[in-house]
């Protein structure tokens, strides 16, 4: 009897779950919760801002999986400390241990996201990264030259062809030494369309449009029908050098940049625009021989956009506009005039009529100007203060994020009329819905980065984490489901559903494919080789020990390189590497990899060494000892394991 | 009659699915294996489930001193049981041409199902008491020395078929699909026979 009562009631309640009103419904709870040992359906790539780096999240539980070093050294794993890694972080200015990661975005097919890499930028030096989704490692990062505060990026058009980096800084182009105060006319603003192998992902800048000295702050790539073109948000059309906050604000409109970069490429491959010599780093990880190349590009491809007719445009945007934002079919550009009540949205046809008509309020710098109302679509009247970001849900919808107002609005395309409108704790920057930057959002989930976060958790202090709070949108009003903290900045973020990266997510690297020239692939492989002041120690991990663990031979005033391979063919079998005084970061090696530590000793000593990883129950045993002698000793190199050495 | 020596050669013909499939299986799970480790044993060598998974049993062996897994070489019965199956196989299959042909009598069916079924308790014999020296012949400077209530050392012996814990790993060991086949195929062989019986039987009362 009582089990028929449990069914009658089960089966009630999946009804009530059904419709709107029922009580289930309104468990935000059950929502975001996902169950100990099952997945989320979405992963969310959140970007670290000043970390550097990228965080990877699960949705809806807004649970951290892992965070992948990019821009930023990382003692966790070694990134950037090691000799495999440390030619990631080379640039022309040298090697800069640190970072400002901004907009991830994932690659995409045919307007698709197909989660084969995660681009990003970095602002202060400027860079692109390249992640690969089936190790979740930075595989690749190119310096941008010519371009300062590197903000309009990292976006990919919608077959990847290319993966665009505008600068927020114009500077003098060539570098040169000049003063500040004759900015305007002689600075200006590079604009980079990196081209994308298809098989490897390998960048290659293709060419630089330099533009007039404004600031390009955002940008995104046409779709669909407007695919070619490329949109970049200026402010400081007014070329002001020095306290911009007044100065650059008193135009009553900026512009938005649009660039057919399919006529500029035609022009290009047709050998068009010159050739400029440059200094900028091309670094390149191996997945096989697990260790980056760092080499210096000594040139690029500059192109004047007045070279190249109907190449570009100015369309006027009120207000210092900030995001720059295509909906799904290509039709619409938002402008979200950070300064302006309004939110501006052109439409692509309307502009493309007008360049046929050419109907031109005037030029800049020899580039046309649009007529604003020309290129109107339409005009959300009064939606909130301060517009930042808009993304798109696929079903005509548009979602804008309101800095100052702190909250996010929800409106029609078309009708232009805001629908529902939610609060964000608190000022919140950028939005992402799943597949945000494409042609195919998957409008299930949005979530707000939110700048400022006060009261929302347990108070750790004056700093503390930034936050980021899940939205439902899958009905006609939001409703906010999660408020998850994210480490460092999350500027931005790229998300998709889980189903493509989780299959292809790499368990392990094989040994067997591991060209690491300083790999010991077994036991029998590994040595100490000495060469000259250098001692190189060719070392295996696997449970539960180090081989060699007895070395001996080394002097004070050696450099002496550990070699460390995990021979462990085995999932989430990692061992670390860390020996006592190290002025450097552990290793931590993942199964069939190699990695690379130098140690200079500077004491006379017998110093241990341990796995940092608890890799197996006799993980404690797994450690070593490496003799340091007087630099002028003649202690014999020696190395043993399983044996007393002799 | 006909029937039956078809089935019979039918019968025969199916112990050749163990040159494709594995004969037995034995899967390790663990809470730190929830994708379960594994081995396939074939008549011609033990391999891994998955690519790495004897090394990683190796791996995990070593604790508790276990040797490795053996190579193909390393045990006469992975040369000698492919000639076996061949030859029982066609054996079975001239037997059935034979039957086919009214040469032989359907009791030659059942002959090759009793020799047969020799064999496979011979063989399942030789295999047990692999398994027994495997779990049971152990390293005496093992890591970890596990030992029984009464003081003897543990055996890591997994079982001939069915389920065993052993320390953490849950241990499955069952035929695989070249098993069953054989056991189909040696089935029918028996049916052959009743049906070849049978047959017989009703001409001789007609």
């Amino acid at each position: 009897m009582l089990v028929i009562l449990l069914g009658f009631t089960s089966c009630n309640n999946g009804n009530q779950s059904g419709g709107k009103s029922g009580a289930l419904s309104n468990n935000i709870a059950e929502k975001v919760y996902v169950a100990p040992g099952e997945y989320d359906s979405h992963y969310a790539f959140i970007s670290g801002g000043y970390s550097g780096n990228v965080t990877v999240y699960g949705l809806p539980s807004g649970r951290m999986f892992k965070e992948i070093p990019v821009f930023s050294q990382f003692a966790t794993s070694g990134y950037g400390y090691s000799e495999e890694t440390k030619p990631m972080l080379n640039t022309s200015h040298g090697f800069v241990p640190w970072g400002d990661s901004h907009h991830p975005d994932i690659s995409q097919s045919k307007g698709e996201l197909d989660g084969r890499w995660v681009f990003i930028n970095e602002n202060n030096t400027p860079r692109i990264a390249r992640i690969s989704l089936t190790t979740f490692e930075t595989e690749e990062i190119i310096e941008v030259p010519n371009s300062a505060g590197n903000h309009s990026s990292s976006f990919v058009t919608e077959n990847t062809e290319y993966v665009v980096a505008g600068t927020r800084f114009s500077v003098p182009i060539p570098q040169r030494d000049m003063p500040i105060k004759d900015y305007k006319g002689n600075f200006q603003g590079a604009l980079s369309f990196i081209s994308v192998a298809p098989e490897t992902g390998n960048m290659d800048i293709k060419f630089q449009v330099l533009m007039p000295g404004f600031n390009y702050d955002l940008s995104h790539p046409g779709r669909g029908k407007s695919h070619g073109w490329f949109f970049f948000t200026t402010y400081n059309t007014e070329e002001a050098s020095t306290l911009l906050e007044v100065n650059a604000s008193q135009n009553d409109k900026d512009f938005i940049a649009a660039v057919n970069w399919k006529k500029i490429e035609e022009y290009v491959n047709n050998g068009g625009g010159k050739m400029m010599p440059a200094n900028y780093a091309h670094n390149l990880y191996d997945e096989h021989t697990h260790t980056a190349t760092s080499t210096m590009k000594k040139e690029v491809r500059v192109v004047n956009p007045i070279d190249v007719p109907g190449a570009v445009y100015f369309i006027p945007t009120p207000k210092s506009p900030h995001g720059c934002d295509v909906d799904p079919s290509g039709e619409y550009i938002v402008g979200n005039g950070k300064l302006s009540a309004n939110l501006t949205v052109h439409s692509f046809t309307k502009m493309l009529d007008a360049i046929e008509k050419e109907k031109f309020a005037g030029e800049a710098y020899g580039i046309p100007i649009l007529n604003f109302e020309d290129v109107l679509a339409g005009v959300v009247e009064q939606p909130g203060l301060g517009p930042l970001h808009t993304e798109f849900d696929g079903k005509g919808n548009a979602y804008t994020t309101f800095f100052i107002s702190s909250e996010v609005v929800k409106w029609k395309i078309g009708t232009w009329e805001v629908i529902d409108r939610k609060p964000t704790y608190y000022s919140v920057g950028h939005l992402t819905i799943p597949g945000g930057n494409s042609g195919k959002p998957q409008g299930k989930y949005m979530f707000a980065m939110n700048k400022i976060t006060k009261d929302r958790y347990l108070p750790t202090g004056p700093e503390m984490e930034h936050s980021a709070q899940l939205y439902d949108i899958s009905g006609d009003k939001m409703e906010l489901l999660l408020d998850f903290p994210t480490h460092g900045e999350p500027h931005y973020a790229a998300a998709m559903e889980a189903s493509i990266i989780k299959e292809q997510s790499q368990k392990i690297y094989k040994l067997a494919d591991n060209k690491h020239p300083y790999a010991a692939k077994s036991d029998a492989d590994t040595k100490v080789v000495r060469n000259g002041n250098e001692v190189h120690i060719y070392m295996t991990t696997i449970r539960s020990h180090f081989s060699p663990d007895n070395i001996e031979g080394v002097k004070v005033g050696d450099k002496v390189y550990f070699h460390v391979t995990n021979l462990e063919q085995d999932f989430d079998v990692p061992h670390g590497f860390a020996v006592l005084g190290q002025n450097n970061s552990e290793l931590l090696i993942m199964p069939g990899q190699t990695k690379s530590s130098v140690w200079e000793p500077k004491q006379v000593g017998v110093w241990p060494f341990y796995c940092t990883d608890f890799c197996s129950a006799l993980h404690q045993e797994m450690q070593g000892y490496i003799r340091v002698s007087a630099a002028d000793s003649d202690v014999p190199i020696k190395w043993s394991l399983g044996e007393d050495i002799e | 009659m006909k029937k039956a020596s078809i089935i019979m050669i039918i019968g025969s013909l199916l112990l050749l699915g163990l040159f494709k499939f594995p004969l037995w299986n034995i899967m390790l799970g663990a809470p730190q294996y929830p994708e379960p480790l594994g081995m396939n044993i074939h008549i011609d060598g033990i391999k891994g489930v998955s690519e790495f998974d004897l090394q990683n049993i190796d791996g995990l062996n070593h604790y508790i001193g276990m040797k490795t897994i053996p190579k193909a070489e390393e045990m006469w019965e992975f040369a000698v049981f492919p000639k076996v199956i061949l030859g029982m196989a066609f054996l079975g299959i001239i037997i059935g041409l034979m039957s086919f042909f009214d040469k032989v009598s359907y009791k030659f069916f059942l002959g090759w199902f009793i020799l047969m079924s020799i064999l496979g308790v011979l063989g399942m014999y030789d295999f047990n008491n692999w398994l027994a020296d495997y779990g049971g012949n152990l390293d005496s400077h093992a890591i970890i020395k596990v030992t029984n209530p009464d003081g003897t050392p543990m055996s890591y012996k997994p079982p001939l078929i069915g389920f065993k814990k052993l320390l953490n790993f849950d241990v499955t060991s069952l035929p695989h699909t070249g098993g069953y086949l054989m056991f189909i195929g040696m089935s029918l062989t028996l049916f052959a026979f009743w049906l070849g019986r049978k047959t017989s039987l009703k001409k001789t009362t007609s």
